[in-house]
């Protein structure tokens, strides 16, 4: 793959929790305006891999890690990166819900209320909304608490909330785990509507869901990625033993 | 739920004493205190300075002066206490230093407060020259519910759910954001029961401020805060044991007026805290 057309290009990446090492050797080139998937046990990495791309790692005392994550070609792990930057240009959806004990309004206009913007929040908020597929649902009542919704909104609610930081890059942990069928098929449906404008990672357990909406799925075991490429080809004839066993449900 | 066989009547019936044991006191204090005292209160006690070598007139300095005292105590120690919670919870790692800072507040809680009245006498009105005053009072009184407010506090801090930070933060909020829009706002109900806590401790106290602030008699209120001022517990404390032929209601009067008024400060700030908790889970 040509560097050149990466977003994000991991470079020997090694991480460690403590003496634990959780992450070893990863490289990979990511796509811009593409969906890619990671699958694998639970236990192999996945969220700790995710959450380097937006430096969420930092908040946790011990780790230590090493090699090369470049987004939009800078090293984010440079002692000169503004970590408050970088998490604006990589936005983050978590796996519960977690939208803030506030109304509606303020969830999606926390970010850019901020970064100090106070003017024309009403026309972010109703073009957020709109674009995270909840604005009719939620147009009558923006002053009502965030925690009265459902699940599969409060998590479309976050993905607005997130959308409003204008980030470039979307990483989402298990973003479909906590809803139903439903609510899943609409999170679904929106990333492929979201693809256009964000260049989107996603975690999943669920290997239908790569298949469904990802262009490239990449395989993880025990910190190792295994397997990287077209998610065709990684869900009918994957070249290693391994992931072929976890796709037809060997194991994991 | 009744109810059966010999060992749970036992538990049961030893679970029940003890509530019988531990309400009663209590009931019997309230009990003896409005049935002795009530005739003693009307608008001409509360309202006027003590007359007669304190056997009669009112009260009002005394009042004034436990309020003053206790608005001045929270005005130094909830900000205070507050801030020491967020660095403890939210700044510093939680390495051995941490564990001794917190070991020291736990201790101080277990402090008698005479040893805060004289330490109060040595730096604040000695030391500093403050004098013997409202200023002196409320700093010596501040110190000693500051580690009542600090570890309510920072448990009100720890109960706020990692995922509004780590969401906040995931925003580009900056720590200092973060903690000021989303884990502040939701601690405050908790933190607002520390401060409940202190507040009743030092409307109540009477050995910080013997040596600190507390006028034998002085029947008009401070003119500054560099101003004696009388104050309940110890007014109570006087006309109970210092002087004589003093009649008995208006001893049980004042007690029950200093009950009253920490009562009062109490349920004001529950009052608050289920406001609050009310306008933020709409
Ligand atoms: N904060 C942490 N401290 C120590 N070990 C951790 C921590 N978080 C995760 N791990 C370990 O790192 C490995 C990978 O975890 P994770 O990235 O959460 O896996 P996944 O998301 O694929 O289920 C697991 O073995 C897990 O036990
Ligand atoms: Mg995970």
């Amino acid at each position: 793959m040509e560097t050149a057309a990466c977003i994000i290009d991991v470079n020997k990446l090694n991480f460690y929790y403590g003496k634990f090492q959780a992450l070893k050797d990863i490289t990979l080139c990511l796509k811009p305006h593409k969906i890619t998937a990671f699958i694998g046990p639970s236990g192999c990495g996945k969220s700790t891999f995710l959450r380097t791309l937006n430096r969420m790692n930092d908040l946790i005392a011990g780790v230590r890690i090493n090699g090369k994550v470049l987004i939009d070609g800078r090293n984010i792990y440079a002692p000169d990166m503004d970590v408050v930057e970088l998490r604006r240009r990589v936005g983050m959806v978590f796996q519960r819900p977690n939208p803030f004990p506030m109304s509606i309004y303020d969830n999606v206009t926390y970010a850019p209320r901020m970064k100090g913007q106070s003017r024309g929040l009403d026309d972010l908020v109703e073009r957020t909304l709109v674009r995270a597929a909840l604005w009719d649902e939620v147009k009558d009542k923006l002053k009502v608490s965030a925690l009265s919704l459902s699940g599969g909104q409060q998590q479309r609610l976050c993905i607005a909330r997130a959308l409003a930081a204008d980030p470039g890059i979307l990483l989402m942990d298990e973003p479909c785990s906590s809803l139903d069928p439903v609510s899943t098929l609409r999170i679904e449906e929106l990333m492929q509507d979201l693809k256009s404008e964000y260049t989107i990672i996603i975690v999943t357990h669920n290997m239908q869901q790569a298949a469904r909406v990802a262009d490239y799925t990449g395989f993880f075991l025990s910190g190792e990625l295994i397997e990287f490429g077209d998610s065709n080809k990684i869900f009918t004839k994957p070249d290693d033993k391994r992931t072929e066993g976890y796709i037809t449900g060997r194991f994991g | 739920m009744r109810p059966r066989g010999t060992g749970e009547w036992l538990a049961y019936g030893l679970l029940y004493l003890s509530i019988v044991l531990v309400t009663l006191p209590v009931a019997a204090i309230f009990f003896i205190l409005v049935s002795r005292g009530y005739s003693a209160v009307n608008w001409e006690f509360l309202s006027s300075a003590p007359r007669m070598g304190m056997r009669a007139g009112g009260i009002f300095p005394a009042i004034m002066g436990t309020l003053l005292l206790v608005l001045g105590t929270i005005a130094i120690a909830l900000p205070l206490g507050i801030m020491a919670a967020i660095y403890l919870s939210e700044y510093s790692s939680r390495g051995r230093l941490n564990r001794l800072i917190h070991l020291a507040i736990v201790n101080l809680a277990g402090v008698p407060s005479v040893v805060y009245g004289l330490f109060g006498l040595g730096a604040f009105v000695l030391f500093l020259k403050i004098g013997v005053s409202l200023l002196a009072g409320c700093l010596t009184l501040a110190l000693m519910i500051l580690p009542v407010i600090i570890t309510a506090s920072e448990e009100a801090l720890q109960a706020v759910p990692q995922s509004f930070r780590e969401a906040s933060l995931a925003l580009g909020a900056t720590r200092w954001k973060t903690i000021w829009n989303v884990v502040l706002p939701s601690a405050l109900p908790g933190i607002l029961t520390g401060a409940i806590l202190g507040v009743s401790r030092a409307a109540g106290e009477t050995a910080p401020i013997l040596f600190t602030a507390a006028a034998f008699f002085l029947p008009r209120l401070p003119r500054s805060i560099f101003d004696q001022v009388m104050a309940l517990p110890y007014h109570l404390y006087i006309i109970t044991t210092q002087v004589p032929n003093i009649p008995q209601k208006v001893q049980y009067g004042t007690a029950l007026v200093l009950v009253a008024l920490v009562l009062l400060i109490n349920a004001s700030a529950i009052v608050l805290r289920s406001y609050i908790r009310w306008r933020r889970s709409w």
